[in-house]
């Protein structure tokens, strides 16, 4: 299967030159396939400071299926669930849908591109849609909200 | 849609019609030299009955067989692949963009290439016809493998992988996610769309069928004058110029070739008389449960000062309301009070607000009787043609033993097969013809209508009781039953061809207007 080398190389990449802000390791030292991700929050967003673990699950016909993309630390964003699990933290990206994946995509591009997503929220597809309304309508309000969930809960104190 | 409705047919007659018309489009032309070559079983036949005269409640359409359809979009794809200079699988993506509109196609193109193209995902064009090759120090950007004698696959837009994984790839694509007319390249961010020819290179031939399968599909769920056959399993599609806006004027019922009979305008089984908008309403009517609360209305009475329903449960006429102890005569529905103390004296007849109350009541009552009345006739007929499948079989059993104890030929006994069909076909109709009746304006019109569809009622209870007939007498009323087949038949077009025309001018169907 393609997958495996594919993964290692990968997963060599980011482990030897990181994209900026974000860590990546694996869950579980036996299986390549259950990744776990610290990831930044972006200076000059209201995320800023914020540890937030990512977990990454990638199918067994990765590449030609798209991973899948969990943030297991609660963040206060339109993008991402705060739904009860099993949908919380579930990112809504068009990349990650079957139809719009692409086999050649490869997961730094995945990573940096949910980093920016923190820095740059996209309300028109969001999951949460009253913060997303508040995004658009009052953006002080929301960048003061996402600011308390990032000390409530991405502080890096456990 | 059933499968009984495949029984639902008369022997093949004059429907399928004028593979020579001169159609609007000019690529449905083009397709009639198709039947000339490979596969003229099927229609060889259909070609000699074309001269029939066509009937006010048949329209013109055409029997297209999957290679049919598969040759109409080649055909579509080398026209318009010489016209504007480009290889026929690239034609073919950008008629698929356009949803087969040619002619906005062409002017489009001409107008400008590069922004259709790059519109269709066919980016700039380089070179040559596809095929895979080995690359010196390639390392294929999906698996990383980078054995150098590995084959690999671009197309046009330079994006190289292996064999393996470009294959995986698209076999995905076809095979899990039913994708064909717009699998794009497996670059992120390349919008270019795989052609057949660089799709059949890649793939397994049963991956290539499956993509033809779904590319067809497409061709006919674009076309507006296209369907396919609903019937479970039916390959064929069938082709017929009939619009939307027509359809409260016209039932265009078309067949297949394996004579699956069904409505081009909404792809239920045959329901002439009666228009498709009318068939929708109908259906939704007996579906719901707006009779139930036609029950209540017909059965209850509402309290006149609180509006609660109420059920009349014993003799006595003077009512209290359990609710809000309004106490009214049922019979006049005006309140009690009026009626003194005596017992019950109801002279209050024409009290008003007992009046209204009494109307709204009738009209509820008769509306629910006309609606009964209309349903009944219509199940009654749906469940006779829900026993079509066994009669059909029966009279297979009757052919074959008639055959036996009478000296007549399998030909002979044929007018047993003639009658049941005639038979079937006739119950259809006439079920339609009281959901039709159901909405139907009351004008002179109506008698007419009435005395064809007691007419054909008449004949086919008829001919039903001669048909159940026990076998050793079936032989001796052969002539009786041809004649009052033909009868049926022919009482069937009167009815059918009388309420086209009048669908055709417009007149007639109050839920039409």
């Amino acid at each position: 299967m393609a997958s495996q080398k594919r993964i290692t190389k990968e997963l060599g990449d980011l482990m030897n030159s990181p994209p900026p802000g974000i860590a990546v390791a694996l869950a579980d030292e036996a299986n390549l396939y259950q990744w776990k991700v610290t990831m930044e929050g972006p200076a000059g967003s209201p995320y800023a400071g914020g540890k937030f673990d990512l977990s990454i699950n990638l199918p067994q016909n990765y590449p030609f299926k798209p991973p899948t993309v969990v943030f297991t630390t609660k963040i206060y964003h339109p993008n991402i669930s705060n739904d009860s699990p099993p949908n919380s933290g579930t990112m809504c990206l068009g990349m990650l849908k079957d139809s719009e994946w692409k086999p050649s995509t490869k997961m730094s591009a995945v990573l940096e591109f949910a980093r920016q997503l923190l820095k740059e929220p996209n309300p028109d597809d969001a999951v949460e849609t009253k913060i997303a309304e508040q995004y658009r309508n009052d953006r002080g309000a929301y960048e003061k909200e996402a600011r308390d969930w990032v000390k409530r809960y991405a502080s890096g104190k456990k | 849609m059933d499968s009984e409705d495949e029984f639902m047919s008369e022997p093949p007659s004059g429907d399928e019609i004028d593979f020579d018309e001169g159609t609007q489009d000019s690529d449905i032309g083009s397709l009639s030299g198709d039947f000339d070559h490979d596969h003229d079983n099927g229609f060889g036949y259909e070609k000699d009955i074309l001269a029939n005269p066509q009937k006010p409640y048949e329209v013109d359409y055409r029997i297209l067989s999957p290679k049919d359809i598969h040759s109409h979009q080649e055909r579509q794809f080398n026209e318009v692949s010489s016209i504007i200079e480009l290889p026929p699988e690239q034609a073919a993506i950008l008629l698929r963009y356009m949803r087969w509109n040619k002619e906005k196609l062409i002017e489009s193109y001409m107008d400008n290439p590069e922004q259709v193209l790059e519109a269709a995902g066919l980016g700039p064009t380089l070179a040559a016809s596809p095929k895979t090759k080995t690359v010196k120090g390639f390392t294929c950007e999906i698996c990383y493998e980078d054995d150098p004698t590995m084959q690999t696959y671009a197309m046009k837009c330079g994006h190289r992988y292996c064999v393996g994984c470009y294959s995986h790839y698209l076999t995905q694509k076809v095979k899990e996610e039913g994708e064909a007319a717009r699998i794009e390249c497996p670059f992120d961010g390349c919008h270019r769309i795989v052609d057949s020819k660089s799709l059949k290179l890649l793939v397994d031939p049963s991956i290539q069928d499956r993509y033809e399968v779904l590319l067809t599909r497409t061709y006919v769920d674009d076309k507006d004058n296209l369907k396919w056959c609903p019937a479970p399993e039916c390959e064929y599609a069938v082709e017929c110029a009939v619009k939307k806006r027509d359809l409260n004027h016209i039932v265009p019922t078309v067949r297949c070739a394996y004579d699956h009979s069904f409505c081009f305008g909404c792809s239920l089984s045959d329901h002439r008389p009666a228009p498709c908008s009318l068939v929708k309403q109908w259906l939704k009517k007996c579906e719901d449960d707006s009779e139930t609360s036609n029950w209540i209305s017909a059965n209850t009475k509402e309290c006149p000062k609180c509006r609660s329903t109420i059920e009349k449960n014993g003799g006595c006429n003077h009512m209290t309301c359990r609710k809000c102890k309004h106490e009214f005569c049922w019979m006049c529905m005006g309140p009690w009070s009026e009626h003194g103390t005596s017992w019950y004296n109801c002279n209050r007849f024409e009290e008003k607000s007992g009046a209204d109350a009494r109307d709204a009541q009738a009209r509820s009552r008769h509306s629910l009787e006309r609606y009964l009345h209309y349903y009944n006739r219509y199940a009654n007929h749906e469940q006779s043609a829900k026993l079509d499948k066994d009669l059909w079989i029966k009279t297979e059993k009757k052919m074959t033993s008639l055959q036996t104890q009478s000296n007549m030929s399998w030909i002979e006994v044929q007018f047993l097969d003639t009658a049941s069909k005639a038979l079937q076909a006739c119950r259809q109709t006439l079920k339609w013809t009281y959901a039709f009746a159901f909405y139907l304006q009351r004008n002179n019109m109506t008698e007419i209508f009435e005395d064809n569809q007691k007419d054909l009622e008449m004949a086919v209870e008829n001919l039903s009781q001669m048909f159940e007939k026990p076998v050793n007498e079936l032989g001796s009323l052969k002539v009786e039953i041809l004649d009052k087949t033909t009868y049926c038949n022919r009482r069937r077009e009167i009815l059918l061809s009388d309420t086209a025309e009048n669908l055709k001018k417009g007149t007639g169907c109050t839920s039409l207007v």
